[in-house]
C-alpha cells in the first residue's frame, strides 16, 4: 500500500546505491543460527527450541521460595504481583481469575517467560535447569504435574494444560 | 439586525448546530462579547520592554504549560516492578491530531532499557535464506518511508470496562493512544534482504528490554506494505520510552505488537504463543473461552472538549471537539449527541481523514445551561459503527478489559462540571 511495484524496484536499486556497494546484500552481516542461539530464547508449543537440561519440583520449590515468593506469594496465590495459581473454573464467572493453571494454554509459554523475564530484577539469570525446575514447581502448584515430576524438553512439551482448548484463534477464523 | 449570538441552524437536540455554521462568517463565540465590560486602556507588558532570552539547543514548552503532563500509573506496589505500568497522553490538553513526543503514552513491561545505539543490533533469522545482523547505522542507511499512524494500547479505555464509571480525565481513561509521523524502513525490505522462506507464515518480534517483550505477527501484515521498523518519530529519533533506537510500527494493530527496542525478528511457520498473546491480550468471552490474535483496533471516538476538567464556563456557543480513529482504515463519519443519544448531528471532520490515523472532529453547540449528556459515535470506511457500552459488553466476560471501544458519555452539570457516565 505504500508503494507501487515500480517504486519498489526503485527502492531496491536505491538500496544498492545507498550502501555504496554493488549489492543490497552488503547491508547486514551474515550470521549462523548457532551464533544467534544466545538470543533465540523463544519457545513455541512444538517445543523445538527447548534447551537441554532438566529440573524437578523439589528444586523448583527451593528456587521459588528464594527468588519468586517475594512478588508472587508463598504459594503463588498471595501476590502482590500476578497470581500464578488458582482460578480454575472461574473463567465464565463474574470474577474470572486467569492464572497459569486456569488460563495459560501451553506449558512451553511458562518456561519461555520464566527464562526470559524472571525474576523481575534479574531476568535471564536462571540457568536452563533452574527454569525447568521453577516451571515444574509452578505447574505442580497448579496440579498439572505431580510432586515427584522432573521436566525436560520432552516431558515439558508433552504436557496438556487444563485450559488448552479454551482459546479461539480469531486470526485464523478471519482468513477462512 | 440579527443579534450576533443567535444561532439559527440547529442540527440535533440539546443545542447542537449544523457543522457548517462554523464555516460561516459572523458567528462569534460567547467569550468575545458576552461580558459587556468597559474596555480598559491597553498596557504594555514588561516582556515587551527588554530583550528576551537567547536561543536554546533544544526547545521546551512554556513554563506556563508545565501542568500538561503524562499521568503515570504503576501496576504494582512501589518497589515491586516500578518499570511495569503505563503513562497516559493528556488528550484533553492537546489539539490537532499529532501527539508531541514527550507526551506520547507509555506502556512498559519491564522498564525502559538504556540502549547504546553503537552496540544495539537487530537479528533477522529463522525461516530465511541467510540470517543477518543489522547495526543501527545500516538500517539508517536504507531507503526510508514516512507515514502518519495512531498507536493504541489494546488495554486503552479499560477503566470504562469496570462496572462503575470512573471519574478520571479523558486522557486518564482514553490516553493510551498517540499518533505520530513515523519514519523508518519497511520491515518487508529488511526481511527481503534475508530472503523469506515461501512456506513461512508468521514472525516473532522481540525487544531488547529486560522482559524481552515478544509477540507473534502474521507474515501477511509484515509483508503487506505498511509494517515499518521506525527510527524517527515526528522528525526526530525515537525517544527511549518509545523504543530507541528502533521499534515496530504496525498501523491499526494493537500497540503491544509494535515491539519497542526491537532486537530480533524470527521468521516462523506459526505463532509462538508468547505470554503476551496467551495470558494477556486475549479477550475472555462470556462462555469462558478466550479470543486470541485479535489484532486490529476497532472504530472509536472520544470527545475531549468538553470532558472532565475542560468545560464551558457559561451558556452559549461552544465548539465540541474530539478524536476519532479506526484500525481498519479511514474514519468516514462522526456523529455527536448532546441529549444522551436521543438525537445526533454530523460533526465536521477537520482536515483529511487519513487511514489508521487520528481524525479531529468539531461541532458548534449552543449550550442552554441545562444538564446535558454529550456523546460521539464514529463510523469507519468499512461501515463499522462504534458500539454503545451495552453492545460492546455483550460478548465478554465481566473481567474482559481489552479492545474497549464503546461510546463515551460525558455529563455536563449546570455549573459546568463534567463527569463520566454510563448510558
Amino acid at each position: 500500500m505504500f508503494m507501487s511495484n515500480f517504486k519498489l524496484c526503485f527502492v531496491f536499486a536505491a538500496m544498492a546505491a545507498f550502501a555504496g556497494a554493488a549489492s543490497a546484500q552488503d547491508i547486514g552481516r551474515p550470521i549462523t543460527e548457532a551464533d544467534v542461539a544466545p538470543w533465540d530464547i523463544s519457545v513455541a508449543p512444538d517445543g523445538d527450541t527447548l534447551p537441554a537440561g532438566s529440573g524437578d519440583v523439589q528444586t523448583g520449590a527451593e528456587l521459588y521460595a528464594a527468588q519468586c515468593a517475594v512478588c508472587h506469594g508463598e504459594t503463588g496465590a498471595e501476590g502482590p504481583a500476578d497470581q500464578l495459581v488458582g482460578g480454575v473454573g472461574t473463567l465464565a464467572s463474574d470474577a474470572p481469575l486467569k492464572t497459569v493453571g486456569s488460563f495459560w494454554p501451553y506449558a512451553t509459554t511458562t518456561f519461555d517467560y520464566v527464562r526470559r523475564a524472571m525474576p523481575y530484577f534479574a531476568p535471564g539469570s536462571l540457568s536452563d535447569d533452574d527454569a525447568y525446575a521453577i516451571t515444574a514447581y509452578v505447574l505442580h502448584l497448579n496440579g498439572v504435574v505431580g510432586e515427584g515430576a522432573t521436566l525436560d524438553a520432552n516431558s515439558l512439551q508433552a504436557i496438556t494444560m487444563p485450559n488448552a482448548q479454551g482459546f479461539i484463534d480469531m486470526y485464523a477464523s478471519d482468513r477462512e | 439586525m440579527t443579534k450576533r449570538n443567535e444561532p439559527r441552524d440547529y442540527a440535533a437536540g440539546g443545542g447542537l448546530l449544523n457543522r457548517r455554521v462554523l464555516l460561516g462568517a459572523g458567528m462569534a463565540f460567547s467569550a468575545a462579547s458576552a461580558t459587556g465590560a468597559a474596555a480598559a486602556r491597553l498596557e504594555i507588558p514588561e516582556w515587551s520592554q527588554y530583550p528576551g532570552l537567547p536561543m536554546s539547543e533544544y526547545g521546551q514548552p512554556s513554563p506556563h504549560e508545565g501542568h500538561v503532563k503524562r499521568r503515570v500509573l504503576g501496576l504494582y506496589p512501589e518497589g515491586i516492578g516500578d518499570g511495569a505500568g503505563v503513562s497516559f497522553t493528556p488528550l484533553e490538553e492537546l489539539e490537532g491530531t499529532v501527539t508531541p513526543n514527550g507526551l506520547f503514552f507509555e506502556r512498559h513491561h519491564s522498564g525502559i532499557p538504556e540502549i547504546d545505539p553503537e552496540r544495539h543490533e537487530l537479528v533477522v533469522h529463522g525461516m530465511v535464506k541467510q540470517p543477518l545482523v543489522f547495526t543501527v547505522g545500516e538500517l539508517l542507511s536504507l531507503p526510508k518511508v514516512s507515514r502518519l499512524a495512531f498507536l493504541e494500547c489494546a488495554g486503552n479505555s479499560l477503566f470504562n470496562s469496570l462496572a462503575e464509571p470512573q471519574q478520571r480525565s479523558a486522557g486518564e481513561i482514553h490516553g493510551l493512544i498517540g499518533a505520530a509521523e513515523w519514519t523508518g524502513v519497511l520491515l518487508s525490505d529488511v526481511l527481503d534482504l534475508a530472503g523469506v522462506d515461501p512456506s513461512a507464515s508468521w514472525v516473532l518480534a522481540e525487544g531488547a528490554d529486560a522482559a524481552k517483550q515478544s509477540r507473534s505477527i502474521p507474515l501477511s501484515k509484515v509483508m503487506g506494505g505498511d509494517a515499518m521498523i521506525a527510527l524517527y518519530q515526528n522528525g526526530e529519533r525515537l525517544r527511549p520510552e518509545q523504543g530507541y533506537p528502533m521499534r515496530l510500527v504496525l498501523p491499526g494493530w494493537q500497540g503491544s505488537m509494535q515491539t519497542k527496542w526491537l532486537r530480533r525478528v524470527k521468521v516462523t511457520d506459526g505463532p509462538t504463543h508468547t505470554k503476551d498473546e496467551t495470558s494477556k491480550y486475549s479477550l475472555l468471552q462470556k462462555d469462558g473461552k478466550a479470543q486470541q490474535f485479535t489484532f486490529e483496533m476497532g472504530v472509536k471516538s472520544v470527545i475531549t472538549r468538553p470532558s472532565p476538567g475542560v468545560a464551558p464556563t457559561r451558556p452559549g456557543l461552544y465548539q465540541v471537539s474530539g478524536l476519532a480513529w479506526s484500525g481498519a482504515g479511514r474514519v468516514s463519519r462522526v456523529e455527536v449527541s448532546a441529549d444522551g443519544g436521543a438525537s445526533w448531528a454530523d460533526a465536521m471532520l477537520d482536515g483529511p481523514a487519513l487511514p489508521k490515523m487520528l481524525t479531529r472532529f468539531r461541532l458548534p453547540w449552543n449550550w442552554d445551561g441545562a444538564p446535558s449528556v454529550l456523546m460521539s459515535r464514529a463510523v469507519d470506511e468499512t461501515g463499522a459503527v462504534q458500539p454503545s457500552r451495552a453492545e460492546w459488553y455483550e460478548p465478554w466476560a465481566p473481567g474482559q478489559l481489552y479492545h474497549q471501544n464503546a461510546i463515551q458519555a460525558w455529563a455536563l452539570s449546570v455549573n459546568g462540571e463534567v463527569s463520566n457516565v454510563y448510558v
